[in-house]
């Protein structure tokens, strides 16, 4: 869903311009009039979607996308919590890296997600074997995990693999560099879905939690 | 042996020399940028493979002869540009090495940072050591690919990609600091490669991209890369790894370059189009899709590429960055078949695709 409101344009350009005080005037004028879910429905969410999009038009770049979620998740931080975690369920999730210091994906996400209002474990680097004894131990039942180099991304099987013997029926959604340009990858390596970018990455968990 | 057409058949160097002026060689060069593959070639694991100069010559021989490509290189990856800073590397058996963690942290560690002579690293002399051998061994008839991490790129390794977004942003007196240090690094790296026998030097780098690095930092990265560029004394490439090329094709080719490395998000009809006769274009086989491709899709593929770009010379077969492990040995077979089968100028095949 994208709101293209006046309200939402201007914050989208405040964020992109990485003007923060800008940024937070709007989230504030918007803030004072609802509840934080709808802050979140309303504003953030449309605002990472236009920004998400326009990353793939080619139109904002990456660092901007990068820039626009930490100003984001600071601005969820300030304020106090609501109801926006009921309205997105309670559904223990996490998020990490394969054996990758890379972790602009993760980061991006993260915020995103912070953003949104869910909360989530973050495991950070670990190896397939870390990863799956953390879901078993913590009950996950969804978890996201960002790649940049092949050879990460194709541990997801592993990782799939170690789930299945375990019992666990955690979904896993991936993204990052080779998910993208092997649009096949993700299902080979049985994962559940595949964000392109951080929107998409929201937008699949919605869907894995409707699956449940 | 180039026999199938009327053209006589040219060695890699003419035929990628013939290409970087704009001229139809006797067939389109290729470029596989094959590292690892080459402890493969020996029954080594990559690490030892790695280990002794003589063994990344044979491998690439042996690549040359079996993959019959046009270049050569004595690369291990770009993360050993952090060794002479004391970074740490991380290897695997299926795959090029990484970096580890990020080691600068601090805005002290920024400050302090000085530059280290990459001659006095033992990953590095080993390189040197390889095209030296490569020289010796290949003379002027096949060219040998020297490579630097930019330094406008280098700060990824250094510190992490996140942290350097927000330097850029937050504290433009480091991010100066930083580029001052990292392009005196770059140039001695560059200089040593030239002195060892390197035909061309490739300048990686991958923030070059207004889909990755947004103005006024582009511009910096822009400014720093024809600083750096126009004190290398040897043919120049840029290769942004699979970032678009196309909204920035001016700025790259005020640089100076002599080519540009392009991946797959870059349509190269519209690209030949705008660097017809001024930038030589290298690319863009999709690397990670092709571990899965068929020798069907692959000849398809590489037709493909060639009839976009391949008219009027200007264009040299490659991938879109380095070619991973995971690639089998059947499908760099078929690239090659393919690229001799439909390379050869005249092109006859460009109406059927």
């Amino acid at each position: 869903m994208i709101s293209n409101s006046k309200e939402v344009l201007d914050f989208v350009d405040r964020l992109v311009r990485i003007d923060r005080l800008g940024a937070e005037k709007i989230f504030n004028a918007v803030r004072e009039q609802g509840s934080m879910s709808r802050t979140v429905d309303q504003l953030i969410l449309p605002a990472l979607e236009v920004i998400g999009n326009g990353w793939e038009e080619g139109t904002v770049a990456l660092a901007q996308v990068y820039m626009s979620s930490r100003i984001c998740e600071e601005l969820m931080t300030h304020v106090p919590p609501d109801d926006a975690a009921e309205h997105l369920g309670n559904l223990p999730m996490a998020i990490a890296v394969l054996e990758d210091y890379h972790q602009l994906g993760k980061i991006i996400i993260s915020a995103c997600l912070r953003a949104s209002g869910y909360s989530f474990q973050d495991y950070g680097r670990v190896t397939p074997e870390e990863l799956a004894q953390k879901i078993v131990e913590d009950s996950i039942e969804i978890v996201l995990i960002s790649t940049l180099m092949l050879r990460s991304a194709l541990l997801v099987k592993e990782v799939k693999d170690l789930l299945a013997k375990s019992g666990s029926s955690a979904r896993i959604v991936v993204g990052g560099a080779p998910f993208r340009f092997d649009p096949q990858l993700w299902q080979e390596v049985g994962a559940d879905a595949m964000g392109a970018n951080a929107t998409e990455a929201v937008a699949a968990i919605a869907t894995c939690m409707s699956r449940k | 042996m180039n026999l199938k057409k009327g053209k006589p058949a040219m060695t890699s160097m003419e035929r990628v020399q013939a290409a970087l002026t704009h001229q139809e060689p006797d067939r389109v060069p290729l470029s596989l940028l094959l590292t690892v593959h080459g402890a493969r070639e020996l029954g080594l694991g990559i690490r030892e493979y790695y280990s002794k100069a003589e063994y990344v010559v044979e491998g690439q021989l042996r690549m040359l002869e079996k993959y019959r490509y046009d270049f050569v290189n004595a690369l291990c990856a770009a993360a050993l540009s952090l060794e002479p800073f004391g970074g740490e590397v991380i290897w695997y058996e299926d795959g090029a090495p990484n970096s580890g963690e990020p080691f600068l942290k601090t805005e002290q560690d920024i400050l302090s940072l000085q530059v280290p002579d990459p001659t006095c690293t033992p990953s590095f002399v080993r390189m040197l050591r390889a095209i030296a051998m490569l020289k010796e061994k290949l003379g002027d008839e096949v060219p040998i690919t020297g490579v630097v991490v930019s330094p406008f790129s280098l700060p990824v390794l250094q510190m992490g990609f996140p942290a350097y977004i927000e330097l850029m942003y937050e504290r433009p007196d480091l991010f100066e600091r930083l580029m001052q240090v990292n392009q005196e690094f770059c140039l001695a790296a560059a200089d040593a490669q030239i002195k060892a026998g390197a035909t061309a030097i490739c300048y990686f780098d991958a923030l070059l991209s207004s889909n990755v690095t947004a103005q006024p930092h582009l511009a910096a990265g822009f400014n720093v890369a024809r600083e750096t560029l126009a004190q290398i004394n040897s043919p120049k490439a840029i290769h942004m790894a699979t970032a678009p090329t196309l909204p920035v094709i001016e700025d790259v080719i005020a640089t100076g370059s002599a080519i540009i490395g392009v991946g797959i998000l870059d349509d190269l009809v519209k690209l030949k189009a705008t660097c017809r006769g001024r930038l030589t274009i290298l690319g863009n086989l999709n690397g990670i899709e092709m571990r899965r491709w068929t020798p069907e899709q692959t000849e398809k593929n590489v037709k493909q590429a060639i009839a976009e770009a391949g008219p009027g010379g200007g264009f040299i077969l490659a991938d879109n960055g380095e070619i991973p492990w995971q690639v089998s040995e059947e499908t760099l077979l078929a690239v090659s078949d393919a690229t001799h089968k439909w390379g050869h100028y005249p092109l006859c095949h460009e109406a059927e695709i």
